[in-house]
């Protein structure tokens, strides 16, 4: 579905995407995991067919988007980072309009958009317009309206930033059952959780470069331990209890609030720690996610 | 491949990218559906503006003009002054539509971006918007032909043939505002109320439409004739009192085809500046 190889974004000076490989096989559900100005958007642009690439060879569905984007555009949705509705228009106007640039008849665009609402759970806010619905609802059209021309691969840019974790629980289950039914899904996000959540595979992206690749299970194997022990002091210099409880884990991470000892049995090092008279306000044994990958990958956490 | 399991889906219609000579089409269709759901807030900027200048200036002024001066190059001021309102209000409903609804579609509601992530491009976004633009104009000028026939405004049924010169007009403002308001950088709107103030008012007063541009001082003047408005009002007057000069409606014709060409040239590219980065 995605073929892409050295593919650079530039902007001016700035190198928003420097040189990366992506091949995403159909039914996949694929995830670019990093921070905020890792080069995710400006992928998923080049990726959506709208931003041509500086450099590097882009292949969506066998076409070249420089030459075949609104063939290429025709089979895929978009669900933008910033939802670009029509607030004055009706939730359900929303969705026909959208359709009519797929070259839909509006009849056809009727029923899809009865559909959708109702995929979306939106059925009984169609007449109403767009503005004073929550985000959460605005997010669930958005994803609603990128269905309407039934696509192959659906790209979704941050689908859950910014939305209550109610809501998140909502639109994941939505995605999960487009998956089901055999939709190639891509989206970036820098929630660990909602990367373990919806995608067979990733890639962890920092600087505008791939520096992982993998399932989450494997990457967490590779990059981590099975679990991590998570200690909090009252002190704000923690260097001092970082050097006592060296050796415990096989790495110890500083964080500005707390320390993060990567061990196989957290129990275990716990105990350790206790018994080298090491006293932190609290202790918490953890699985390693995926947030333990990008920090021991870049030193950095994903969201601060 | 479906992406439902459902048999029926079989039969579908299929989503397709349309061919591109239509592929305006849609785009210009989201602007009438969004026109028909916001009318009712542009109808007094749209419709009654330009009739309350016909009453004021048409009717009341003019009865103190043909008064004391005997009219204007020999006709009854109202038949003088409205053609050139209708050539003018062509400019300001183009202008009105053309300003902050590109830049909305751009910046606020991004309803441009939406289409681009659709099968459409730059160009079927620009001219879809631009077809809108035009109905609307068109139809204003219409409406106005109308409400002017009514107050005894035309001396000539040919005035129905200055339509297409004062909708030329109007697009002749339209365009290179697109322009402009896809190449406004800054958040704010400011280029627009600078626009309105410094461009659109001093021309509609000294283009020729309340009075001849002869009367103005002599570099004044060389400004009116460059200006697309003056060559709207002077074939719109021309047409309404039935004294025609085909020549010179030919040349006002091709200058107002001339400026087009160049604000469409100028505005394809700030489009394509400011939409495919």
């Amino acid at each position: 579905m995605i073929e892409a190889s050295g593919l650079v974004k530039r902007f001016g000076d700035l190198v928003a995407v420097d040189g990366i490989d992506v091949s995403v096989q159909r039914g996949e559900a694929f995830g670019f995991l990093g921070p905020n100005g890792a080069g995710k958007s400006s992928t998923m642009r080049m990726v959506g067919a709208v931003s041509p690439p500086s450099a590097g060879v882009l292949r969506l569905f066998g076409m070249d988007p420089a030459t075949h984007g609104p063939q290429i555009r025709a089979r895929m949705g978009v669900v933008p980072q910033r939802d670009t509705l029509d607030e004055e228009l009706t939730v359900s106007e929303n969705i026909r309009i959208y359709g009519r640039y797929f070259g839909l008849s509006r009849a056809e665009t009727r029923r899809r958009a009865t559909e959708l609402l109702q995929f979306a759970q939106l059925t009984e806010r169609a007449d109403a317009k767009v503005e004073p619905l929550s985000g959460g609802m605005k997010r669930r059209l958005t994803i609603a309206r990128s269905l309407v021309n039934d696509p192959e691969l659906l790209l979704l840019d941050e689908p859950t930033t910014g939305l209550d974790p109610q809501a998140r629980h909502v639109l994941w289950d939505r995605l999960f059952r487009l998956k089901r039914r055999g939709v190639t899904l891509v989206l970036t996000t820098h929630y660990m959780d909602e990367a373990e959540q919806l995608c067979d595979r990733l890639v962890v992206m920092d600087g505008g470069r791939i520096v992982a690749e993998g399932s989450p299970r494997s990457l967490i194997e590779c990059y981590s331990t099975r679990e991590v022990l998570e200690l909090r002091f009252a002190e704000e210099d923690l260097t001092g209890h970082a050097r006592a409880v060296e050796g415990i884990g096989e790495r110890t991470e500083v964080l500005p609030d707390r320390l993060l000892v990567y061990v196989a049995d957290g129990d275990a090092a716990s105990s350790e720690v206790h018994r080298r008279g090491v006293q932190p306000l609290s202790s918490l044994v953890r699985r390693s996610t995926l947030e333990d990958v990008f920090l021991h990958l870049t030193g950095r956490t994903l969201v601060d | 491949m479906s992406t439902a399991t459902d048999p029926a889906v079989a039969a579908r219609e299929p989503a397709r990218a349309l061919p591109p000579r239509q592929r305006w089409r849609p785009a210009f269709e989201f602007w009438w559906v969004q026109y028909l759901r916001t009318w009712k807030g542009s109808v007094i900027s749209r419709f009654l503006m330009p009739v309350m200048f016909l009453v004021s200036m048409g009717l009341v002024l003019g009865d103190l003009v043909d008064e004391r001066a005997g009219g204007v190059e020999g006709l009854p001021y109202l038949q003088y002054v409205v053609p050139g309102i209708l050539a003018a209000q062509a400019m300001w409903v183009a202008m009105g539509e053309s300003t902050y609804s590109v830049y909305g579609a751009i910046r606020w509601n991004r309803q441009y971006h939406a289409m681009l992530a659709a099968p459409l491009t730059v160009r079927d976004v620009l001219l879809g918007h631009l077809a809108y633009v035009a109905l609307s104009v068109t139809f204003g000028t219409v409406v106005f032909v109308g409400v002017g026939a009514l107050f005894g405004s035309w001396s000539s049924p040919l005035v129905l043939l200055a339509v297409p010169f004062v909708v030329l007009t109007g697009m002749a403002f339209s365009v290179p505002c697109f322009a402009f308001a896809a190449q406004v950088k800054d958040n704010t709107d400011q280029g627009f109320a600078l626009l309105f103030r410094f461009v659109m008012t001093p021309l509609f007063l000294f283009s020729g439409t309340f009075f001849p541009v002869s009367q103005l001082p002599g570099p004044l003047q060389a400004v009116a004739y460059a200006t697309p408005l003056w060559h709207g009002v002077d074939a719109s007057r021309m047409l309404a009192t039935g004294r025609p000069d085909w020549a010179g409606l030919g040349l006002h014709g091709l200058y107002l085809l001339v400026v087009l060409t160049l604000a469409l040239w100028w505005a394809w590219r700030a489009f394509h500046r400011r939409l495919v980065v």
